[in-house]
């Protein structure tokens, strides 16, 4: 073999080990996240009991608590990615910021009743949102983020009717149609967050059905209903 | 080039008036009309949207962030084309140099692809370079990726028929390393805005090849170098399918040594390689065993004849 075959070869090798070292440190550092997002998840799931409801400050300062931890593994998974090559292994974390993305913007609906700003999240989960400064929050993540919440909360909605909450399916309609209204207003592409907004609709329609059910048989709640478009 | 780094910044449809070459003068009319279509898209879009509460704070954020997709799509848009482009103009360098048949030939045939690989690093290497400044580089990777592909491919069998060896990577990013072209007054004058401004971009900028790449292209060098090698009896010449065997042969061990670890796109060139290197040996007995027996233009002939496939496990 001449020289600089050989040279070419090698160094491709050691290109490949060093990328599965780094892969392998990766996958690790994400393990950990993801046992941390799956406890969370866990936890908010409380919101669908019976008795879930007037739990929901409780639930939703325990989950804030936990981020803290969030925050010091993403700081670990940080330092595993080599400089200005986060999107060559995006895919290692990219469901696991979707879903951490939806805890937080759960757990700040749920409690403030308004849609979390992506600089938020980024602040919960100690990440920034610019992507020259490296480990970041992906826009593409937070806004899948958003649409596994709407999903989570036409399911809430459902839950809170039978547990003889009728206020929330009225928030939830109004809110879930303002982020349809926001999403409306991108171009996406044919990708996977495409996909994922045209559950959207799904989502609204389930919410807009809890509504009507709760109109047409005079459960909805008076006072703030008829002027319900005004949030806050 | 320094000065449009600047402009970049600001948009990117301002780019692309200070380049020479046939390139750009097609560039510069495509990216207008990119810039026309986007703007009717817009004002559509005003139109359409005109019923949505502007002061909403939800509008507000989404509004925001259609400007951040809307610019990450059009630069992969922009992207995929100029890779497009380097495919193309890869291929045509690739056919050029199959043409080399004498001896004569081959130095008129490998000074005009040197020029042409020159153009395309000029033109559209150099615009991807461009595109990619300051941007996240892996984000962007899928769009152009084939079309550097085929680029080492082009410029490994260009330098592989000059040379007789295997450029290196290395080699290859030292003629993509880019920086502004002093004989044009316009970069100049950019140049010294942007100096006056207080801002220090990089007084160069380069287009990196990932490894990977580079490998992949390496690995359709081979399916190249088993051409050139049937052309090679084709015309009568005896020896060379030798030389390629061997040069074939190497590549394909050492392709083997890196089993599944460099992923599914290498193990299926490294597969397609096995079926090339069996073609050219092949090649090599059929010479060695009926060379003397029959005229060597009814050789080409009988390379042509299909080997049966088959699957064996060390084939990747």
């Amino acid at each position: 073999m001449s020289g600089s075959m050989s040279d070419v070869f090698l160094s491709f090798q050691q290109h490949l080990d060093n990328e599965q070292d780094v892969r392998e440190e990766i996958r690790l550092a994400v393990r950990d996240l993801e046992q941390r997002a799956r406890g969370i998840l866990t936890l908010l799931q409380g919101i669908h009991q019976q008795t879930g409801i007037s739990t929901i400050p409780e639930l939703c300062a325990k989950s804030k608590a936990q981020f803290a931890t969030v925050r010091e593994q993403y700081q670990v998974l940080k330092s595993k990615v080599p400089e200005g090559q986060y999107y060559r292994f995006h895919d290692h974390w990219r469901y696991l910021t979707q879903r951490l993305c939806f805890l937080v913007a759960l757990t700040v609906y749920l409690e403030e009743e308004r849609l979390v700003e992506r600089e938020q999240v980024a602040d919960m989960l100690g990440l920034c949102t610019e992507q020259d400064k490296g480990f970041h929050l992906d826009l593409d993540d937070y806004l899948s983020g958003l649409l596994l919440m709407a999903d989570e909360l036409s399911r809430f909605a459902v839950n809170s009717v039978t547990a003889g909450n009728y206020t929330w399916p009225m928030k939830i309609s109004v809110f879930v149609t303002e982020m349809n209204l926001g999403f409306r207003l991108l171009n996406l592409k044919n990708d996977n967050l495409r996909k994922k907004f045209d559950a959207l609709k799904y989502d609204l329609k389930k919410v807009e059905e809890v509504v009507y059910d709760l109109s047409i048989r005079g459960l909805k709640p008076s006072g703030d209903t008829d002027a319900v478009p005004k949030s806050d | 080039m320094t000065g449009e780094g600047k402009t970049h910044e600001k948009g990117h449809h301002t780019r692309g008036h200070d380049r020479g070459g046939h390139w750009s003068s097609r560039n510069r009319q495509r990216k207008h009309d990119d810039r026309r279509h986007h703007e009717d898209r817009r004002n559509q879009d005003e139109k359409r949207d005109s019923g949505v509460d502007e002061s909403l704070p939800v509008v507000k954020m989404f509004r925001a962030f259609q400007l951040e997709l809307d610019d990450r799509y059009d630069r992969y848009e922009r992207l995929v084309k100029l890779g497009r482009d380097v495919t193309i103009e890869s291929k045509r360098i690739i056919f050029l140099l199959h043409r080399i048949i004498r001896n004569e030939d081959k130095d008129k045939i490998l000074a005009e692809a040197n020029r042409k690989i020159c153009d395309l690093n000029t033109s559209a290497l150099r615009e991807i370079a461009m595109e990619l400044r300051g941007q996240s580089y892996y984000l962007y990777l899928r769009a152009f990726s084939p079309g550097v592909q085929e680029y080492v491919e082009a410029v490994t069998f260009f330098h592989y028929i000059k040379d007789g060896h295997l450029i290196t990577l290395d080699d290859i990013h030292k003629a993509l390393v880019f920086e502004e072209q002093p004989e044009e007054p316009e970069s100049d004058t950019a140049a010294a805005e942007s100096t006056s401004a207080g801002e220090n971009p990089p007084a160069t900028f380069s287009l990196e090849i990932t490894p990977l790449d580079y490998m992949l292209g390496i690995g359709d060098l081979t399916g190249e170098l088993m051409r050139k090698c049937i052309n090679a009896v084709g015309q009568g010449n005896l020896e060379e399918p030798f030389m390629l065997c061997s040069f074939l042969r190497d590549m394909y061990a050492a392709f083997l040594t890196f089993g599944n670890t460099a992923g599914r796109d290498m193990s299926r060139k490294v597969w397609t390689l096995c079926q090339s290197l069996r073609k050219v040996e092949n090649a090599c007995y059929t010479i060695k065993v009926r060379g003397s027996e029959i005229p060597s233009h009814m050789l080409a002939d009988m390379f042509n004849t299909v080997y049966p496939e088959k699957e064996s496990p060390d084939c990747g």
